[in-house]
């Protein structure tokens, strides 16, 4: 391969924009859960299990995962772009992150639909 | 004022003759009159004659006379000797090849400048007078153009630290807007094409070292923002 440096992958904006969108789901969904804990009628388990075991909150919770994930996607691809240069460490580590990142997603949903 | 006597710590650097660099301790006897760091420098260099660095305009316009000072990257003719703490720790610009002493290579930077096309690109055939535009429209062009390109921003970025060759860099990011803002300009969106790219533009994480440092009191960051809203307003 000619030792040329090579930039224009156009893309970047997509993923910029999904950050701060994600930073605003995650930030929601912080607010709506503060309450709902803030509401319960009493601080135990069978409460606690009630709320997680609702339709809505199953729901809005994996939404908060994804967008922690793709969040996570962002911030730590930006990581290995600033710091790793060798290419192929870099792909490597890439690849690593995303399947890491959509394991834990499977296990969130596990998690959230085992209730 | 009387005659003061101020020390410095000066970063020495000659590749022909020096292994490595080391960091010297100079103290210099200066009048009254002499104010700003490059006067002090303008001394020691008159004793001195192998320190090198590089100045012109002495008055803040060339931007040749951008060193780290104490820490943080600013002009010695603008810089008031008196305000900073002693000894005055003088270094080349962060980031940039040392050609000797505070004179650094400024290749790269000049580079990543000269990639946003910093020139109006407009094809159509130019009326007889001139291309004229409001007052508003000229008024968007204000805390942009006045950019001297000193590279205290750029420099001071660790995003141009880590990528210098593939970061456009707040210097050219401003110029960038500069053109994009300019209603004579037509190459709007080449110019967002161009920067569309998770190198080119986005690796700016918005830290502000640029605005904290610019010795003209522009805001960088203020322009990237700008040029992600367009982005936005023509991706949405």
């Amino acid at each position: 391969m000619v030792k040329r440096l090579v930039v224009g992958a156009h893309y970047g904006f997509r993923d910029w924009l999904a950050q701060r969108v994600t930073a605003v789901v995650m930030a929601v969904y912080t607010v709506y859960m503060l309450v709902r804990v803030a509401c319960l009628p009493a601080y135990d388990n069978t409460a606690w299990r009630d709320l997680m075991a609702g339709g809505f909150t199953k729901y809005v919770t994996f939404l908060f995962a994804l967008a922690l994930f793709y969040h996570a996607w962002v911030g730590v691809r930006d990581i290995w772009m600033d710091y790793i240069k060798p290419i192929s460490v870099r792909l490597t580590l890439h690849v690593i992150t995303l399947l890491a990142l959509a394991g834990y997603a499977g296990w969130v949903a596990q998690i959230l639909w085992r209730l | 004022m009387t005659t003061r006597t101020v020390k410095f710590k000066i970063y020495r650097y000659d590749p022909d003759k020096d292994a490595a660099p080391y960091m010297q301790d100079i103290a210099v006897e200066l009048d009254p009159s002499d104010r700003k760091l490059l006067d002090a420098l303008v001394k020691i260099k008159a004793k001195d004659d192998s320190m090198a660095f590089r100045r012109s305009c002495r008055e803040g316009v060339c931007g040749s006379d951008a060193m780290n000072i104490n820490g943080k990257n600013g002009l010695a003719c603008l810089t008031e000797v008196d305000s900073l703490a002693q000894p005055i720790t003088l270094r080349p610009l962060p980031g940039l090849p040392v050609i000797r002493d505070l004179i650094v290579d400024m290749t790269q930077f000049f580079k990543q400048y000269h990639s946003i096309k910093p020139y109006v690109v407009n094809n159509t055939p130019a009326p007889e007078m001139e291309r004229l535009q409001t007052p508003e429209e000229r008024e968007e062009l204000n805390g942009l153009y006045e950019c001297i390109l000193c590279a205290c921003c750029s420099t001071s970025c660790p995003s141009f630290w880590w990528n210098p060759d593939k970061f456009v860099g707040p210097a050219g990011l401003l110029a960038a807007y500069r053109f994009i803002a300019d209603t004579r300009d037509e190459a709007t969106n080449e110019r967002l094409d161009n920067l569309e790219d998770p190198y080119r533009l986005f690796r700016c994480h918005t830290i502000m070292n640029c605005v904290d440092v610019c010795p003209k009191h522009l805001n960088p960051t203020k322009a990237i923002g700008k040029i992600k809203e367009l982005m936005l307003s023509r991706t949405v």
